[in-house]
């Protein structure tokens, strides 16, 4: 019988190779913004496990929050990024701290 | 071992082993091909937990939008991705010790929690069961009764991403030849040409 931890272990391990993509791929902006689009999924699965092994619907309302932000910074993000392309020929992070906030 | 487990293994596998190949691949189409992979069999999990209507939304969202964003934006630049992958291997032993901390502090967690005792009673929104009210009903349900200021706070922050997406990458190139509108619609046929009388034999 499949319960709520068998769904916290596969999100607990989507959530870590997010973390660990970050890391892995410090200078592809690309890769680091799918690994943050990885880590909001296993967050999802999370709310969406509780939910359902609760009984309690907010837990999918706010995986559609989730999802709307993920959505949103993602459009952001990759339009920064076709931006910062055009200015700058190349998209290594290494080169994003020009304003030095 | 039903066919609800046996499903839930596959999905989890698929899930788990295409978010590793998002992140190690070397060619970042194939990175988004992975991705969508995951969100699809990420789906399969939500439906198996009946969560239909978010199963769908993963789907046509994720799959539809967000990884085809990602698609367009990795095919459109112009990028030397070898050479960003050049270092990958001086990151890996900090990125696998960071990662095998979390996995542990994760694996601490694991199984020590337990509910509290009112959990069950301090529940938003009961979910009915399935023969009661569909998935999809009861959730519009409650975001158009319950959350419908969130709701609309959503489609806000979706407009604002939108807004901000199109100034972000809008350009106007000063060297191409556009239309101007206004100034097809102020044109003065009268001074638009000239007619000259030329003479037999003779030019300009």
């Amino acid at each position: 019988m499949i319960g709520l931890e068998h769904y916290l272990t596969v999100a607990a391990a989507l959530f870590v190779i997010g973390i660990f993509g970050i890391f892995l791929n410090r200078k592809n902006v690309i890769v680091i913004l799918m690994s943050i689009e990885l880590m909001l999924l296993a967050v999802n699965i999370n709310l969406v496990a509780f939910s359902a092994f609760l009984g309690d619907l907010v837990g999918q309302v706010f995986t559609m929050f989730v999802l709307t932000v993920a959505a949103a910074e993602a459009a952001i993000g990759l339009a920064i990024l076709v931006c910062f392309y055009r200015n700058r020929g190349s998209i290594a992070v290494k080169d994003i701290n020009i304003l030095k906030g | 071992m039903t066919v609800a487990d046996i499903a839930f293994y596959s999905f989890a596998t698929v899930v788990v082993a295409s978010g590793l190949f998002v992140v190690l691949a070397r060619n970042p189409v194939h990175s988004v091909l992975w991705l969508i992979l995951a969100f699809i069999s990420s789906a399969g999990l939500f439906v198996l937990l009946g969560a239909e209507f978010v199963a769908m939304l993963l789907v046509i969202v994720y799959v539809g939008a967000v990884a085809v964003l990602f698609l367009f934006v990795v095919m459109m630049l112009d990028v030397d991705f070898t050479e960003l992958r050049a270092e990958m291997v001086s990151y890996l032993p900090v990125a696998a010790l960071i990662g095998v901390i979390f996995l542990i502090q994760l694996a601490m967690v694991f199984g020590v929690w337990q509910s509290a005792d009112g959990a069950m009673a301090l529940r938003g929104a009961v979910a009915p069961s399935p023969d009661e009210a569909h998935n999809t009903a009861a959730l519009g349900a409650l975001i158009y009764d319950d959350y419908l200021h969130l709701f609309q706070t959503a489609g806000l922050i979706l407009l604002v991403a939108m807004i901000g997406a199109i100034v972000l990458t809008l350009r106007h190139r000063p060297n191409i030849k556009r239309q101007d509108i206004l100034a097809q619609m102020y044109r003065d046929p009268a001074k638009a040409m000239e007619l000259k009388d030329v003479k037999p034999g003779q030019g300009l």
